[in-house]
């Protein structure tokens, strides 16, 4: 089975814009977790779709669903966690208990809800990719040159910008694979992750890239929703 | 939910919009191969006068396409099906009138996006099933169903006699007319007229093959298809006229940037008829896709598909229509965007 999960499970905090999470603030018609449904929903590949939502946002979300008519047959919500690989593995907790234990093909992607241009492509080869080789991120090249300093204040290292690569989403795992890494990693490991291949890097199993696009852009930040806004010819936000 | 439109903003110059589409009441169908049109070049080399290209760019280009069903809420497909999409869509109808001549009638790719785009959302009735036919082959169905259009056209207008067809043309255009031609007037003798011996070379299932210069002097046809277009319409239609017999019926099929001179005290004096053909419809999409089932037929076609890369970026765009250039027949494309 092939499922999609679209994290959402942060509270908005870096917005200030707006007491809602950044995932339910508008994009021209539509809440931007419902772009980015839409998108997973189109995606033929997909048996099942999980959301990984913020308990507090609950009730919210499935007005959301009802409101827009969406396939409710293939929706389905799980807690959102502490953290992002929290919200994974709740949303795995989830999935084995409506399609019962995960099997050995079993594949996750999993996708952050404020990228709504994510594309059909992206999907269908992170899918593929998954498939494959196990575990998948997707990256664009960095354009920007990056800048490593350890204390903030002074340039440590200047890495080679030719083997340099921005992370963005989906990521993709054999669950099984993701689950077993997992739970071999120290309490102190766990600690320091920040997104979920890396689960996969530090135990050594290699990632496989599969290329992104410019425009799948994490809405962040109040610029990043300015220019999501401008991109899908909506208004302006207003402060 | 935000769809990928890759328009052609300036002659080769691609530009991606963004654009909330929506996708409460169509089907949504997710473009999987694409062929290019002699149109399309048109468009994307500049070759148009710039007051068309000012007037109708930015646009998405492509109207030969098949693709398959991501959801269809009307229930008339399943999600996986693959279907052929018909890039003419009516907006009223009008007794008597074919659909792609009708007044009002927007045709995708002429000054409405193409089918470029990371999906497509139309009504049901634009869509035609394809399944069990290569998608390779499928994307011919747009041009097969040109081609039957026309014939159906002269068909119903030409006098009985149809011992005789004369093609002019040793392009796409002309080759699909003659599969059609040969499947739908078995008994009819086809004459294909071209410039390229070499083109000339893959109509090996019609009577005969001239070079414009070589055309016995005893020629005679009692209907024809003029599929020269450009600079080489005047020749092909006064030719046409020399060699046809009275009260015969021409398609005319090719595009000519410039006005063309007819012969017309020839024209008159053999009581000829001219009948502009383009384009097509539902009805002809819906043939095609059935004369397709013949895997005579899909060989013949399949015999003129050049397929190229996979397209998965803009560069690639751009590499499909320079790789069109060198083509002799239809540059075929999965559509990966």
């Amino acid at each position: 089975m092939i499922y999609g999960a679209i994290l959402a499970g942060g509270s908005g905090t870096r917005m200030h814009i707006s007491s809602m999470p950044k995932q339910f603030l508008p994009l021209d018609k539509k809440p931007i977790i419902i772009h980015t449904l839409e998108k997973m929903l189109t995606c033929t590949r997909f048996d099942a779709i999980y959301l990984g939502i913020h308990p507090s946002w609950m009730s919210h979300m499935t007005d959301l669903l009802e409101k827009y008519d969406l396939d409710l047959d293939k929706i389905h919500l799980a807690p959102g966690g502490e953290s992002r690989n929290d919200t994974i593995f709740n949303i795995i907790d989830e999935i084995a208990k409506d399609f019962g234990a995960i099997e050995d093909n079993d594949i996750i992607v999993t996708h952050d809800a404020v990228r709504p241009f994510v594309t059909l492509r992206i999907l269908e080869d992170n899918i593929e990719a998954a498939i494959k080789f196990g575990a998948c991120d997707t990256v664009v090249p960095a354009t920007d040159t990056i800048v490593k300093s350890h204390d903030g204040v002074d340039i440590s290292e200047i890495p080679d910008r030719k083997i340099m690569y921005q992370g963005q989403t989906p990521q993709s795992f054999n669950i099984k694979l993701l689950k077993e890494h997992y739970s071999k990693l120290k309490p102190s490991e766990k600690a320091i992750l920040t997104d979920a291949c890396k689960i996969c890097v530090m135990r050594g199993t290699p990632v496989k890239l599969v290329e992104g696009e410019i425009s799948n852009m994490k809405i962040t930040t109040v610029t990043d929703y300015r220019i999501a806004q401008v991109l899908v010819g909506g208004e302006r936000a207003s402060d | 939910m935000i769809n990928y439109i890759y328009q052609l903003v300036n002659p080769q110059f691609i530009s991606v919009k963004y654009e909330d589409t929506n996708i409460d009441s169509n089907v949504l169908i997710r473009p999987r191969y694409m062929s290019i049109c002699r149109a399309d070049q048109r468009y994307y080399f500049g070759n148009r006068d710039l007051k068309t290209l000012s007037e109708k760019l930015p646009m998405a280009l492509i109207h030969e396409c098949c693709g398959e069903v991501l959801t269809d809420k009307s229930g008339s497909f399943k999600p996986g099906d693959y279907v052929a999409l018909i890039p003419n869509i009516p907006t009223k109808e009008q007794s008597g009138i074919y659909e792609n001549y009708r007044e009002g009638s927007h045709f995708l790719s002429s000054g409405y996006d193409g089918f470029m785009c990371e999906f497509v959302s139309m009504p049901p009735d634009r869509l035609v099933p394809v399944t069990g036919i290569p998608m390779q082959t499928a994307t011919m169905c747009e041009l097969l169903s040109v081609a039957i259009h026309a014939i159906n056209r002269l068909d119903k207008i030409a006098h009985q006699y149809r011992d005789t067809i004369g093609i002019w043309g040793d392009g796409s255009v002309a080759y699909v007319i003659a599969c059609a031609l040969k499947k739908k007037m078995p008994k009819s003798k086809i004459i294909v007229v071209g410039k390229n011996t070499r083109k000339l070379s893959r109509f090996s299932f019609v009577s005969e093959t001239y070079l414009t210069y070589n055309i016995p002097n005893n020629l005679k046809i009692d209907h024809a298809f003029e599929c020269a277009g450009g600079e080489g319409c005047y020749d092909a239609i006064r030719d046409i006229i020399h060699y046809i017999r009275p009260q015969g019926s021409v398609g005319l099929l090719g595009v000519s940037e410039n006005y063309v001179a007819i012969d017309t005290r020839h024209v008159l004096e053999k009581g000829l008829t001219l009948i502009g053909c383009s384009r097509s419809g539902r009805e002809e999409f819906l043939e095609a896709a059935q004369m397709m089932k013949c895997q005579k037929t899909r060989r013949r076609l399949g015999a003129i598909i050049y397929e190229d890369e996979p397209v998965k970026s803009v560069d690639d765009i751009h590499r499909v229509f320079a790789t069109d250039l060198n083509t002799p027949f239809k540059t075929v494309f999965e559509w990966r965007l």
